[in-house]
């Protein structure tokens, strides 16, 4: 990043002179996301696959655009109350303004929710209002345009759907509802972006959205495996697509794939085994995540089946899903309604407590987070916090399992259980107030990544006033893109500051039956005092 | 001077000046006291409620409440039960504090970098300022009610002596007139002294405050100042009321600004944002209960798709699987 | 899922609540109260003020002459005709207005005013 922090941070919140409808979106280099390619959409079936680049003057619309948008949107208005409700209420008092990520960290107005929303509703107001049709601009509304679908493009990629906003609004109005609805809009018309597409593509294809083929699969978890038994002397053998199994254990792929989900991974496999359960890794259904959900409420749906359709397949008992934002939005709010009832399943129970999660009874799939500290609650595991004694450990709570779940002190008892040193971020940055990490809903992509410093600058800025306060030098999350983003933040916003999942935390404390005596973590890192054992 | 201000204070400006006319004018008062009323009145509650089954005839296909607090999951865990409902009564206790002390907009906080932090603090003026704008509107409206019943029933005159508590001027200074003029006054005025609001509000965010601001003034001139004959006010209304409509013979002609503002408002209302007052109640991440996980939600249009299945998956990477040892379906 | 039940009994409450007055008035409607002048006030031919002032302005007046008695212990009211009169409610206006009850209290409870005079003043006739 060629520009420092200290200059990044130097945000101005001073309005522009002309008018916002006037003003068109800044397009230049860096400041989109790249487009999916031809060939993607063409595999999903999805309109208008070209190669285009934002950057064009000329997108390569269909010559009837215009309709399909507004057909489009009367079919969306039909098919939801809240963006019905959400289109018409809004009074514009300006309480989610400052509240957006996007909006402290980048100062344009079109980040404060309800300006972004207004880009979608002064179109609303011309194509289904008489007061729009009738005053016009006076009413806010305005015609579609190439510059407003541009518009749109850009600032429906500018928001990670976090919810942070419906929090403060007094009438609950959700940009994340908003922003799903435009984005699905913008997919009639083929204006879609790869770091979407290709992992949707993907998913559809192998199973997960990297793209793992099952074998591969197969072999990074056995790779696990191997540095698990290297570290603790305990050999694991994982079972896959195996009919019969109790629970289907299911997480983002993201988890196989790079550091520090991969900590994270092995830290479900040790616990698994410590705790005997019998378990099956599927890898077909081996995506927790559901990228679906920044794309459509079909391809969520589609993404979202082979989670119920993998375990009837299997016979398994109920489903344990490991730690992902976004995907226990998907879990949570979807699912059961989506691709339910799942009666071939039994209402989850804990094997080795006995406690019934009503909580889940017909969606049948529980967070890990609730399954392990309902371990530790009933004293099954053994844990020495003492290994995690060189980390001060603040805890991040991703958006979509705070404000789309509410788990919050489930993950927060497990935490406190394995490490020492646990201090919490300022009260406005944490749980339901919760701040993204600024690459949520599919922008975690390379291309954009000052407007992910941005967004994620005030995540940052609470870290650091616990790395600053207390030497906090980890921070802990239960998200697989909290995982891949928040390492780059933290090294430009906060540098010393490392990311951790909190499985990984749990195998680190985890005392397990055989083991030999742990001279390092799940890292290859030394354990403090274990290399100075003649020091003693 | 911002356009959507000015064309905001010209229309109510203009629409009172067309009532005092009116009023003024013998022939035109039926007009401006009973065919402006009733119509009025019909447009209000017609269209109230057709905006409301306008919205209702959308479903809600997923439930989607907003969770603010822990949700209900293991028995020694607190749940938060206001904050993140699992139930209808939770839903009913949230929605009631909701609409009653507006709790998410008691919640707001103003961030600003300084230096190299960001710091929140707690916002209250605009919770406070709507509280007192809703609340003293309410007890307007309820007042008002002494126009429209006869006899005038002891809530209502209990609501009077309260607002009247202080005894402050003759006739005695109902407190809710004064909070708000005072109240609509800090809303317009925040919105101007706040850029980023200024620059981001409409006609529709400053008409609907100057309607109410003078509303209110019309109002409280003519119980200070012009002090009109109240009875002949009370024959107005009460005929309106029971449906034989009169105007009495000495009748204040600036009564008929007040009122036809008023009409004004009603009519305007349900075509306007100032329907979040019926919205609030479908918001759905509001009213609906966290529960998903434990009760089954129905998408009414719950569309039948194909996904890649087992079996195509299979398909695809069969010699794999077999090659790596992984169990398969079919051989072959 | 769309709630249309609970909707269509909301919206029910709210149209009776809007329409109150319509239904609480059916029946029991009563016509503005007629001004009943005293005997003795028509004999008395005029009162302090034009009839109209007094009309809109009679709260104005009397709260003007209780700070007079009370705080300057000023207790003569000249009118415009040179007429002296005692600034009192119940020994001055009362005793042309013998009628409390049709004359004041018709009108203000009609209107829903509820002066704070009577906490004080006593109707001499209601001894």
């Amino acid at each position: 990043m060629d520009i420092k922090p200290e200059e990044m941070i130097k945000i101005s919140n001073a309005m522009p002179k002309k008018s916002w409808m006037e003003t068109p979106p800044d397009l230049s280099d860096g400041k989109f996301c790249y487009p999916a390619k031809a060939k993607t959409l063409e595999y999903l079936g999805l309109p208008n696959p070209r190669d285009w680049s934002p950057a064009d003057e000329d997108w390569k619309l269909p010559e009837n655009w215009q309709q399909i948008i507004h057909e489009g949107f009367k079919e969306r208005l039909d098919k939801y109350r809240s963006l019905k409700v959400f289109m018409d209420v809004c009074v514009r008092c300006g309480a989610c303004a400052d509240k957006c990520h996007f909006y402290l960290g980048s100062g344009d107005p079109k980040n404060m929710p309800f300006l972004r929303a207004e880009l979608l509703r002064s179109i609303y107001r011309n194509d289904f209002t008489l007061a729009g049709k009738l005053l016009g601009k006076f009413a806010g509304a305005r015609k579609m345009t190439t510059t407003v679908i541009k518009e749109w493009f850009s600032y429906l990629y500018q928001c990670t759907e976090c919810r942070r906003c419906s929090v403060f609004c007094p009438y609950g109005i959700d940009t994340a509802e908003i922003t799903m609805m435009g984005r699905e809009l913008l997919n009639l018309i083929g204006l879609n972006i790869n770091w979407i597409k290709d992992p949707v593509a993907n998913c559809s294809k192998t199973g997960n959205h990297l793209g793992i083929q099952p074998q591969n699969f197969k072999e990074i978890v056995e790779f696990f495996c191997e540095d698990i038994e290297e570290i603790t002397g305990v050999k694991i053998n994982p079972s896959f697509n195996r009919k019969g199994a109790e629970v289907l254990f299911v997480t983002p792929s993201g988890d196989a794939f790079a550091d520090p989900g991969t900590y994270t991974f092995m830290g479900y496999l040790m616990l698994f085994e410590h705790i005997g359960l019998d378990y099956t890794l599927s890898t077909y259904a081996s995506e927790g995540g559901n990228f679906g959900l920044f794309t459509s409420s079909d391809m969520m749906k589609k993404l979202n089946a082979k989670m119920y359709h993998e375990a009837e397949r299997l016979g398994v008992k109920y489903i344990i899903g490991g730690e992902c934002g976004h995907m226990w939005r998907v879990v949570n709010q979807y699912m059961d309604t989506m691709n339910g009832p799942a009666n071939f399943l039994e209402v989850p129970k804990s094997p080795i407590t006995g406690t019934v999660f009503e909580n889940a009874a017909s969606t049948k799939m529980i967070h890990i987070a609730e399954f392990t500290a309902d371990l530790i609650k009933h004293n099954k595991l053994k844990l020495d916090p003492s290994r995690n004694d060189h980390l001060k450990v603040t805890w991040h709570d991703s958006c979509n399992p705070a404000r789309a779940m509410g788990i919050l002190e489930e993950p927060r008892y497990v935490l406190k259980s394995v490490c020492n040193n646990f201090h919490e971020m300022p009260a406005n940055t944490i749980r339901e107030e919760t701040f993204c990490c600024g690459s949520g809903a599919g922008l975690n992509t390379e291309e954009i990544m000052e407007q992910r410093l941005r967004g994620g600058l005030p995540r940052a800025n609470a870290v650091k006033y616990v790395h600053d306060k207390y030497g906090v030098n980890m921070l802990a999350c239960m998200c697989a893109i909290d995982r891949a983003a928040l390492p780059p933040l933290m090294d430009y916003w906060v540098p010393g500051v490392e990311v951790i999942g909190l499985h990984e935390l749990v195998a680190n404390a985890l005392v397990m039956d055989g083991e030999i005596e742990r001279t390092t973590n799940l890292r290859f890192e030394d354990l403090p005092g274990a290399e100075g054992d003649s020091d003693e | 001077m911002n356009v959507n201000i000015v064309l905001s204070l010209v229309a109510v400006v203009v629409l009172g000046a067309l009532a005092f006319l009116g009023g003024s004018a013998p022939v035109l008062q039926g007009v401006f006291g009973i065919m402006i009323p009733y119509i009025a009145f019909v447009m209000f509650l017609g269209g109230f409620i057709w905006r409301i089954m306008k919205w209702a005839k959308s479903p809600v296909p997923f439930r989607i409440p907003t969770t603010c607090g822990q949700q209900k999951s293991l028995p020694w865990i607190k749940h938060a039960k206001l904050e993140n409902p699992s139930s209808g009564l939770g839903v009913m206790g949230r929605m009631a504090l909701e609409i009653f002390t507006f709790r998410s907009l008691f919640r707001n906080t103003k961030a600003e970098i300084k230096g190299d932090r960001i710091s929140y603090e707690w916002e209250i003026w605009l919770w406070l300022g709507s509280l007192a704008f809703h609340y003293s509107f309410l007890a307007v409206l309820v007042r008002h009610m002494r126009f429209f019943l006869e006899p005038v029933p002891a809530a209502i005159k209990f609501l009077e002596a309260a607002d009247g508590f202080f005894q402050i001027g003759l006739p005695i200074v109902m407190l809710s007139g004064v909070i708000l003029f005072a109240a609509a006054g800090f809303l317009f005025a925040r919105r101007v002294a706040t850029p980023r609001l200024r620059y981001t509000s409409l006609a529709a965010d400053y008409f609907p405050l100057f309607l109410i601001m003078a509303i209110a003034l019309s109002g409280m001139f003519m119980r200070y100042f012009l002090r009109v004959d109240i009875v002949a006010v009370k024959e107005l209304t009460m005929g309106l009321a029971t449906l034989s409509p009169t105007i009495p013979a000495n009748i204040d002609p600036f009564l008929f600004v007040h009122l036809f503002l008023v009409c004004v408002l009603f009519v305007y209302f349900p075509f306007s944002k100032l329907m979040h007052a019926g919205g609030i109640f479908l918001s759905p991440t509001r009213n609906m209960a966290n529960n998903n996980r434990a009760k089954r939600h129905i998408n009414p249009w719950n569309p039948d798709l194909t996904f890649v299945t087992y079996e195509k998956y299979e398909n695809t990477f069969r010699e794999k699987m077999i090659e790596a040892g992984l169990p398969v379906e079919k051989e072959s | 899922m769309s709630d249309k039940g609970k909707i269509v009994v909301g919206v029910a409450i709210f149209a009776a609540l809007v329409s109150f007055p319509f239904w609480y008035n059916t029946g029991t409607a009563k016509p503005a109260p007629e001004l009943i002048i005293a005997p003795e006030a028509k004999a008395a031919g005029a009162c302090v003020l034009p009839k109209d002032q007094m009309a809109k302005e009679h709260m104005q007046l009397l709260d003007g002459w209780r700070n007079s008695v009370v705080r300057e212990g000023q207790r003569v009211y000249v009118a415009e005709s040179g007429k002296q009169y005692a600034m009192s409610l119940s020994n001055g206006c009362l005793e042309c207005h013998t009628n409390k009850a049709d004359f004041c209290d018709k009108c203000h409870e009609y209107a829903s005013v509820n002066p704070y005079c009577w906490d004080c003043h006593v109707n001499p006739k209601e001894k």
